[in-house]
């Protein structure tokens, strides 16, 4: 069983936004980049998979070189082999069209929900589409029960199960399973595992991200009285109408 | 050429967010021209509704695609796309749109977005505007291609109503999926959270899953959802699907109010475009207060209390 893990590298969830170059550049300078959280549920379950079905995990990453920490920390989490496909990723369709070269003959294809910097969420639906294979977002639940892909997704006001024979995509969703920790051994393992460089094939291109701009700030806080805290009812309904 | 919305219809209605995408590509024909089809894939159509909504006509497949699979209605979509000449495709930003989007361009070769937040700029090229950074940021993005797909976040733009009636044209589309839906189990009798208006939030402030009955009750009263922190559905006080933030669900009611949470920057990525915000907590240092428009320094448990007293 081959199980390939699309992993995105992004800005640590306490990261103070912010824009250089008259807004049209997100500032990286003194940013720490992670691996991307809901990637890492897609990489352990992945993982826990394919040792329970004797299997190899493969990650997949489309960036430039700078990234190859972020990799090397999936390969310690347990993935076998990696590889990077030599790009700076600017768009879901440009980074999809780029794994889809790669991503022919895996038995189960994951990624996380969505980046966390650019929130796309499509990548599990564009490479679906691009290899022709099903694809299932927002999975809570992953098994392989005889021969069949098992999920649990997230549906808008509840929950369903399905299932699929054959290869498919899924994209991982909170609740799935607990991140693994790397352990030492795993570590040191890393340091020789294969990591594969590719050079980009489609050149696609997608959308352009023409400028940035951070939310408005808020005017201040009126503050209510705890004892007088039916005020607070009164002020919603007259003063700010949303009641 | 048109501007077609998906329509998504699921428990014997349309859904809010679908009636605000076409009101949305009405508003934005009324510059552009172009005419508003509502392609409504599954269950019986009422064109009356989809055209005070704003539609010019009503594409409504007669046969059954059965159990929504992004992959089957993703085709079948897109073919309906190209029978009325879409220019433009407009899917709400829920989890189906959101799985359904990807496979449609891919079909139309458009160009896309996802967690557009307001209406396309036409006046030089196309251009939308979408949240980046799980909240905490907005881009603006360029769209090239003849066909353009987009996902609107719901409670972007308001449903607005026409005084018109819409032509409706029924179509025989079929795809099939090898995605077998096993079952279905659907929260009844509660506000979608992506949807809601109102949402009201707990933290760990509120101590213990058993005093969740405050949060309900003033929720209830105010039509509201319900939602959580992280910690608090990772202690499994409430389900993993309240959870809201950068790791959770990103919203944007027009009131959110949080009781008992710091308001980590985690936290606010995922509630800061609420168009109001309060704050409940009984530290006047809590983060919470920086981020929003009324507050209460003061103990959860005696401030609920007079909230669900004063909005029976
Ligand atoms: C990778 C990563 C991702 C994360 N993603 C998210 C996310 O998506 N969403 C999210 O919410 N968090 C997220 N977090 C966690 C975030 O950093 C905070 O830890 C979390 O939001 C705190 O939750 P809280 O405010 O409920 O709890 P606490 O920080 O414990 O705050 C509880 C608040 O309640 C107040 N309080 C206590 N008792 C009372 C009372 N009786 N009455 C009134 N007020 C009271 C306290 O003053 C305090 O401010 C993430 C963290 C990491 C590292």
């Amino acid at each position: 069983m081959n199980i390939l893990v699309c992993i995105s590298v992004v800005p640590d969830t306490t990261t103070k936004i912010s824009f250089t170059d008259n807004d049209t550049a997100f500032q990286t300078s003194g940013v720490q980049f992670i691996l991307n959280p809901y990637d890492e549920l897609a990489l352990t379950r992945g993982l826990e998979i394919a040792e329970a079905n004797g299997g190899k995990v493969t990650v997949v990453h489309v960036g430039l070189s700078d990234s190859e920490a972020v990799i090397r920390k999936a390969l310690s989490m347990g993935a076998e082999a990696a590889i990077r496909i030599n790009a700076a990723p600017t768009d879901a369709q440009q980074v999809a069209s780029e794994l889809a070269a790669i991503a022919g003959g895996y038995d189960l294809i994951l990624t996380g929900r969505e980046s966390i910097d650019y929130n796309g969420g499509l990548i599990c639906g564009l490479l679906g589409a691009a290899l022709n294979i099903p694809s299932i977002n927002v999975v809570t639940r992953i098994d392989y029960i005889n021969g069949t892909w098992s999920f649990d997704r997230d549906i808008d006001g509840g929950k369903e199960s399905v299932s699929v024979q054959g290869p498919c995509v899924a994209s991982a969703q909170k609740d799935l399973c607990e991140p693994r920790i790397p352990n030492m051994r795993g570590i040191m393992a890393a340091r020789t595992k294969p990591l594969t460089v590719l050079e980009p094939k489609n050149n696609a291109s997608g959308v352009t991200y023409t400028q940035f701009e951070l939310p408005a700030p808020k005017q201040g806080v009126k503050l209510i009285d705890p004892s007088q805290a039916a005020e607070l009812i009164s002020l919603l309904k007259n003063e700010a109408k949303v009641l | 050429m048109s501007l077609v919305v998906f329509i998504e219809f699921a428990d014997g209605v349309y859904k809010k967010s679908s009636l605000e995408a076409l009101s949305m590509a009405r508003s934005l024909a009324e510059s552009t021209q172009q005419k508003v089809v509502a392609v409504q894939l599954n269950g019986p159509c009422d064109s009356q509704i989809l055209g005070q909504h704003g539609a010019h006509k009503v594409l409504h497949n007669g046969s059954d695609l059965g159990a929504f699979a992004a992959d089957s209605w993703g085709k079948a979509l897109a073919q309906m796309c190209q029978e009325t000449q879409a220019e433009v495709v407009i899917i709400s930003n829920t989890y189906s749109g959101k799985s359904l989007a990807p496979r449609v361009a891919h079909e139309l070769k458009a160009d896309m977005a996802s967690q557009v937040v307001s209406m396309p700029e036409t006046s030089n090229g196309f251009r939308v505007k979408r949240s980046v950074f799980s909240g905490k940021a907005f881009a603006w993005v360029q769209l090239t291609s003849p066909i353009k797909v987009l996902a609107l976040t719901p409670n972007s733009f308001p449903i607005q109503t026409w005084n018109e009636s819409a032509s409706l044209e029924t179509t025989q589309v079929s795809a099939s999926s090898t995605i077998q839906v096993e079952s279905v189990q659907k929260v009844s009798g509660k506000i979608p959270l992506t949807e809601a208006e109102i949402v009201v939030s707990g933290g760990r402030g509120m101590k213990g899953p058993e005093h969740w009955g405050m949060i309900e009750t003033l929720a209830n009263q105010l039509g509201a959802a319900t939602a959580c922190s992280k910690p608090v559905s990772d202690m499994g006080w409430r389900p993993h699907s309240e959870h809201v933030g950068q790791t959770g669900i990103t919203i944007k009611p027009n009131l959110y109010i949080a009781v008992g949470i710091s308001g980590a920057i985690q936290h606010l990525a995922g509630v800061s475009s609420s168009k109001v915000i309060v704050a409940i907590n009984k530290d006047p240092e809590a983060p919470f207060f920086k981020a929003a428009d009324y507050g209460i320094v003061g103990d959860a448990f005696e401030v609920l209390p007079q909230l669900i007293e004063a909005s029976k």
